[in-house]
């Protein structure tokens, strides 16, 4: 077994003296498809923080790919990871295929800018999420859900082994909720790339998702698939609401 | 994934080869020539007109070393090395300099409304062009006087200032940066209206440095600004990855590969050099920093690996023609003429905005 892809070792961290991620331990092996959930302030996008260097602990380690964060620089850390971004709002008008090119931005040269190699990376992309028909159009004037595929092609053209999505889903109507879920796990058992969503939805994790993470108080209070996480006491403890409002999935296979 | 049927039919379609947004080259071609017209007929205006002939000439044999048989005066070779070829450079020079500091700042504040005086360059700079014109004090070093050395440093003062000012507090860096701008630049717009209602006599010479002008070109001026502005601008040029990525947001700028505060403190310098060197020898230039990206943009898109050598080349060319246009109006501040030639091609780009483009 290789090392963890992703490995968090005792992390604590803290915004401005608040502590919000105590004594987490998290090992994320390649190929795997994670949820993070849990309530809001349970600690979630702090981690996603921690894992991505964007925060450093103030205790405990993380490690990418074996190699422990302090020693990456940034575009060390964007070769590895690939982090979709949340609510873009972009300053000028840009077309869809120029924010899939800033995939690109991590590998490009950086005086001469994009190469064959990158074109066909953007390419490829637009092809793999299912973009190639936005082409050509201002991304501020695309709908929610197109919007979020171009971003998630942008985070594919990047072609980090590791692909992280902070709630991908918000905004989103049902339909293009279930898209860009399948779209997930179609990342992952195709290509092979390891995904981790911090999710709200806790039908979708536990559809989607063969292993659910749950925060709460800047903990892992639960681990596993869903079956094993979302159960009732626990649901009722940790988002406060009658269990039965939830309705658990039992994953096929 | 499931191609939908309606986005499909108002798709545009896909782009290849076709339109100017796929041809930069072409556009820096086109710039080079308006840029080489803009110097022909630059040199040519004036109380005394030269033939562009003549020009191309007197440019061959100085410069290129080319024997040409001479049709032209000495007077006239004269008027075209050291009195109008200063100025046209200049103009060029500074049109560079302010058409990339724009770039840069409407980059990295992520504002399509900054320019390169929005965080108190100009303010600084105007107060320093004044006390420079109010105290007592002469002397020239290089052909620099002390209004120019003063509006330099005042610029650059004023700027560092502000960033740091801007690191206290706990807003996120852009809104601070943004709002001490505008409160160190009203601070420093108080002391000049003060220095102004004190100056007296010497209030025209500072209102002329306001309004902006190549009138005080020469070549050690020309010469000594040169390698700030070039400097400045190509390792601005060679950045623009990061402003790339800046398109995206701090945060995802960071996920990108980017060290963001690193590169906003860069940029910001570099960008601050630039308008300080451009604002010393021309004085107070406006609306070539904030509208020349956008036309730019407009043609071939967000991108600053195209952006900022097209504004360089745009700027440089905008300010040309305009100071010809100045010259050719009985000399009136190059200022007025950028002011009335882009505010209305502003308002026309604004209302392009309903056609796809958008600030």
């Amino acid at each position: 077994m290789s090392a963890p892809i992703v490995e968090l070792t005792s992390v604590s961290a803290a915004y401005r003296e608040r502590r919000v991620l105590h004594d987490v331990s998290l090992s994320i092996a390649t190929g795997e498809r994670i949820a993070l959930i849990g309530p809001n302030g349970a600690g979630k996008s702090t981690l996603l923080d921690v894992a991505t260097g964007l925060l450093r602990p103030s205790a405990g380690q993380v490690r990418l790919t074996g190699v422990p964060i302090d020693a990456l620089d940034r575009l060390d850390v964007a070769r590895r990871v690939a982090v979709v971004p949340a609510a873009v709002d972009l300053p000028f008008s840009t077309r869809v295929e120029e924010v899939v090119a800033l995939g690109r931005l991590p590998h490009e040269d950086p005086f001469r800018g994009a190469r064959p190699a990158d074109r066909l990376a953007i390419a490829a992309a637009i092809e793999r999420v299912g973009v190639g028909h936005l082409l050509g159009r201002d991304v501020r004037e695309l709908s929610l859900g197109e919007r979020q595929l171009v971003l998630i092609a942008l985070a594919v053209a990047q072609e980090a082994p590791v692909l992280i999505l902070d709630e991908p889903t918000v905004h989103l109507d049902l339909r293009h909720q279930v898209e860009a879920m399948e779209l997930l796990v179609d990342l992952n058992e195709r290509d092979g790339t390891t995904v981790v969503a911090v999710l709200h939805d806790l039908t979708m994790a536990a559809h989607f998702f063969p292993r659910l993470v749950l925060l709460d108080g800047g903990r892992v209070v639960a681990d596993g698939p869903a079956a094993e996480v979302l159960v009732p006491d626990r649901i009722r403890d940790v988002f406060g609401v009658d269990p039965s409002f939830v309705h658990v999935p039992i994953p096929a296979g | 994934m499931a191609t939908h049927g309606e986005t499909l039919a108002t798709a545009r379609p896909r782009v290849g080869g076709s339109g100017i947004r796929d041809r930069p080259l072409l556009l820096v071609g086109f710039g080079l020539v308006a840029l080489l017209v803009a110097l022909v007929l630059g040199v040519g205006v004036g109380s005394v007109a030269i033939a562009p002939g003549d020009t191309l000439a007197i440019l061959a044999h100085r410069f290129l070393g080319l024997d040409l048989p001479r049709t032209w005066s000495d007077a006239t070779e004269t008027i075209v090395v050291d009195l109008r070829l200063p100025r046209v450079l200049t103009a060029m020079l500074v049109g560079c300099a302010l058409a990339v500091a724009g770039a840069t700042f409407q980059g990295l504040l992520r504002n399509p409304l900054a320019d390169p005086y929005v965080l108190g360059t100009a303010s600084g700079a105007a107060l320093g062009a004044a006390i420079a014109v109010l105290v007592p004090v002469r002397f020239v070093i290089l052909e620099f006087g002390l209004l120019q050395g003063l509006a330099f440093l005042g610029a650059l003062a004023s700027i560092y200032t502000v960033y740091k000012l801007s690191r206290i507090g706990g807003l996120s860096p852009l809104t601070s940066l943004l709002l001490t701008g505008y409160a160190v630049g009203s601070l420093l717009a108080a002391g000049l209206a003060m220095a102004m209602y004190l100056s007296g006599a010497a209030l025209r010479q500072i209102f002329t440095y306001l309004l902006g002008s190549f009138d005080a070109a020469t070549w050690p001026r020309f010469l000594a600004t040169l390698p700030i502005i070039l400097m400045a601008s190509v390792a601005i040029m060679l950045r623009a990855r990061s402003l790339n990525g800046l398109l995206l947001g701090e945060e995802a700028a960071a996920h990108l590969g980017i060290d963001v505060a690193r590169e906003r403190r860069i940029l910001l310098a570099l960008a601050s050099l630039a308008t300080a060197a451009a604002v010393a020898i021309s004085g107070l230039i406006g609306f070539v920093g904030l509208v020349v990206p956008h036309v730019v943009r407009l043609i071939v898109g967000p991108s600053a690996r195209l952006v900022l050598p097209l504004s360089a080349i745009g700027g440089a060319a905008l300010l040309a023609y305009a100071d010809i246009v100045a010259r050719l109006l009985g000399g009136i501040p190059v200022g007025v003429i950028t002011a009335v030639l882009g505010a209305p091609f502003f308002l026309l780009i604004l209302r392009r905005a309903r056609t796809g483009y958008e600030l």
